[in-house]
């Protein structure tokens, strides 16, 4: 049996926009059957680590499932790298179980702390998105738990429409239960990454463009502070695992070694204001300068390639207990422009941006709600200051006038007129959610918001 | 939902014909499209600022509300309710009254006790409950400075303002943690309907003012605010 839940506050990774809901544990599918049966009228829905932005893992009223306790690992097949996990457990752990047997998670965000059950949900990507895709699409099926009860295993081959609403909608289908993820295999668990700075956006975009194919990872850093000719300014990291034979002699013997430590933790008392202009602008510049300005084949571990800002825990406190958000938009190629006006609003508003960061994305997949499409992405972390929902909102249609759109995991705030123009395919998204769950039992702040 | 900068999907204005709720529509409307609900009387006035908010871009709902029913309010919020949820409702309505005949006539105190003070401690109970099953939403009162200090030039009316900022700043305190948190407005004398009739005083205010500071305090969270500035939350 489900142990009976307590009421909380929730909120998501931005700390904004808190509601009260029933918050129950569950370690599988009789628990979540049982909570479906005596559910409140406000609905369920299921919640992994909580590192959505905004509000897609609350429930106001209703019923929250906390995930994180169903993580077991239920098969794995070294020879074709597929493992099969429960919708709870994190890519932390996965890494932390699998690296030294030569298996790497096919894609991770920029944080390791999310569930395998979320990262479908939001149809995650990563810095090899370029080559590689979003997390669904190396997900062979999943189990999914629909609002009568009944257990639906679906996969690309399998009830495909059903699949490709559930990658990337937000839970609003049913509770992931299971799913079978494709590993990466690895020789190491070192980085060969090559550093580039370029002086302004122009070069960057022209810089991925012509040899971002070269490599199976890619970010940029941008500096969101420095105005005029060094607008745009970044520092580009690209780079692939490196073979056994590529690494110095003394990592030859223990080639798949792992370790992720978390270093130090932010306190949450940072006062509100300690990011403005002038610090942000301090930091970038040091950041920008520590650069080497070309650096090639430096090897890295996972965790300072993939994940640094995992190594400071707790790190959205520093902004405040106002809370921040975070702007994450897409545009199609040739509407560079749109992202460089996006980009020139954001500087000048004086809005102290500390993470600004550019990925040139891949194909998109079929995914109904999936946010990654062939252009530029940028995301922004913005702290809640006056005036942020107006200039939003403006970013917004500048956005959508392009041919882009915003990404639901990171959203707590737009529009929902202008999210329907961003999500062609949202009608088709509807009518699968109301074949499997006709009364919307599966509803969460996020639905109710935009009125999905 | 309240988004995570404080825009609105939903308002309900109970006392919808008055003119600072009307401004705080008109306030959330100039920034985004909102579902509006307006309660109020069935007068011809109710459908102007329908047709008003309409075509400001608002969907309105229209609810009947009448103060002097006492099963007016459960009704209101219910059917308010039914076409989702409310994430800000504010309480609007009010008397000024004839402060000459208040002093001497008992009927026309008790009139002005139930419609200022009755009426909206009894809406208050009912939101609170309904926000309380949603878990989140703002419940903003507009109160007065008259009920602050309570003059002897209109001791009545500031005695009715009184009781009803009593009531909703205990209301505040009661739902803390509940996700549901509660606004007391206190304007200084509005230049509106109500006070059409009286000669202009100094330090007098908007009702587009106060709606400003009901917008501004609704983002900040704060549990009381003056007007035309708001101050601090507490």
């Amino acid at each position: 049996m489900a142990e009976s839940g307590s009421p909380v506050r929730l909120t998501g990774w931005g700390r904004t926009a808190a509601t009260r809901a029933t918050l129950i544990p569950v370690s599988g599918e009789d628990d979540v059957r049982a909570v479906l049966d005596g559910r409140s009228a406000r609905g369920v829905v299921a919640r992994g680590l909580a590192r959505s932005y905004g509000d897609a893992a609350q429930n106001a009223g209703g019923d929250v499932l906390d995930m994180t306790g169903a993580d077991r690992v239920l098969d794995v097949d070294l020879a074709t790298g597929e493992v099969e996990v429960e919708a709870g457990i994190s890519l932390d752990r996965l890494m932390t179980l699998f690296v030294p047997l030569g298996l790497f998670v096919p894609v991770t965000a920029g944080t390791r702390y999310v569930t395998v059950g979320g990262a479908i949900a939001a149809d995650i990507h990563g810095k090899n998105h370029h080559r590689a895709g979003s997390f669904a699409q190396h997900v062979a099926w999943l189990d999914l738990l629909l609002a009568d009860g009944t257990i639906r295993r679906v996969g690309p081959d399998q009830d495909a429409d059903l699949f490709w609403a559930t990658a990337g909608g937000m839970g609003l289908t049913g509770v992931i239960l299971r799913a079978r993820v494709r590993m990466k295999p690895i020789e190491s668990a070192q980085l060969l990454v090559d550093t580039d700075r370029t002086p302004d956006l122009d070069s960057l975009l022209s810089l991925l463009t012509g040899t971002d194919h070269l490599y199976d990872y890619s970010v940029a850093w941008i500096d969101c502070v420095a105005r005029g000719r060094r607008m745009g300014r970044s520092v580009l990291t690209r780079g692939r695992f490196a073979r056994r034979d590529e690494l110095p002699a003394r990592r030859r013997v223990d080639p798949l070694r792992y370790s992720s430590a978390v270093t130090v933790s932010v306190p949450d008392v940072f006062p509100p204001g300690l990011l403005n202009r002038a610090t942000v602008a301090a930091f970038n510049e040091l950041w920008y300068r520590r650069a080497p300005r070309q650096e090639r084949d430096r090897l890295q571990s996972i965790p300072r390639f993939f994940h640094p800002l995992d190594g400071v825990g707790d790190w959205n406190r520093v902004y405040g207990p106002r809370g921040f958000v975070q702007y994450q938009f897409t545009v199609p190629f040739g509407q560079e422009e749109a992202m460089r006006a996006a980009l020139e609003r954001i500087s000048d508003s004086g809005s102290a941006s500390f993470l600004a960061v550019l990925k040139r994305f891949g194909d998109g997949n079929p995914g109904m709600l999936s946010y990654p499409s062939p252009g530029w992405t940028l995301a922004l972390d913005v702290p809640v200051v006056a005036g942020l929902a107006g200039l939003l909102d403006g970013l917004d249609r500048l956005v959508v006038d392009a041919g882009g759109r915003i990404y639901l995991a990171k959203d707590s705030r737009v529009r929902p007129d202008l999210f329907e123009r961003m999500y062609p395919r949202l009608e088709a998204f509807r009518t699968v959610r109301t074949q499997v769950d006709p009364r919307g039992v599966f509803t969460s702040d996020l639905a109710r918001r935009l009125s999905l | 939902m309240i988004d995570a900068l404080g825009s609105v999907g939903s308002l309900l204005l109970v006392g919808g014909t008055s003119d600072i709720a009307v401004a705080t529509a008109h306030r959330y409307l100039a920034e985004r499209p909102l579902r509006v609900v307006v309660a109020a009387r069935d007068t011809p006035r109710r459908g102007e600022v329908a047709a008003d908010l309409t075509a400001a871009g608002a969907d309105v709902q229209v609810v009947d509300f009448d103060a002097d029913d006492p099963e007016s309010p459960a009704r209101m919020v219910a059917e308010a309710a039914a076409g989702g949820d409310i994430d800000v409702a504010v309480v609007a309505f009010g008397q000024l009254g004839d402060a000459d005949r208040l002093r001497t006539d008992s009927e026309a105190v008790a009139q002005i006790g139930h419609v200022n003070y009755v009426a909206p401690a009894v809406v208050g109970t009912e939101l609170a409950n309904r926000m309380r099953e949603q878990g989140h939403g703002v419940i903003v009162a507009l109160s007065s400075v008259a009920g602050e200090r309570v003059r002897a030039s209109n001791f009545v009316y500031g005695s009715t303002k009184a009781g009803m900022d009593a009531f909703y700043s205990g209301l505040a305190d009661s739902l803390a943690g509940t996700g549901v948190s509660v606004l007391v407005v206190r304007p200084g004398f509005v230049k509106s309907k109500m006070t059409a009739h009286l000669p202009d005083v100094p330090l007098s205010t908007t009702p587009e003012a106060v709606a400003d500071a009901i917008v501004t305090g609704v983002r900040r969270g704060g549990t009381r605010c003056g007007c035309p500035a708001p101050c601090a939350g507490s």
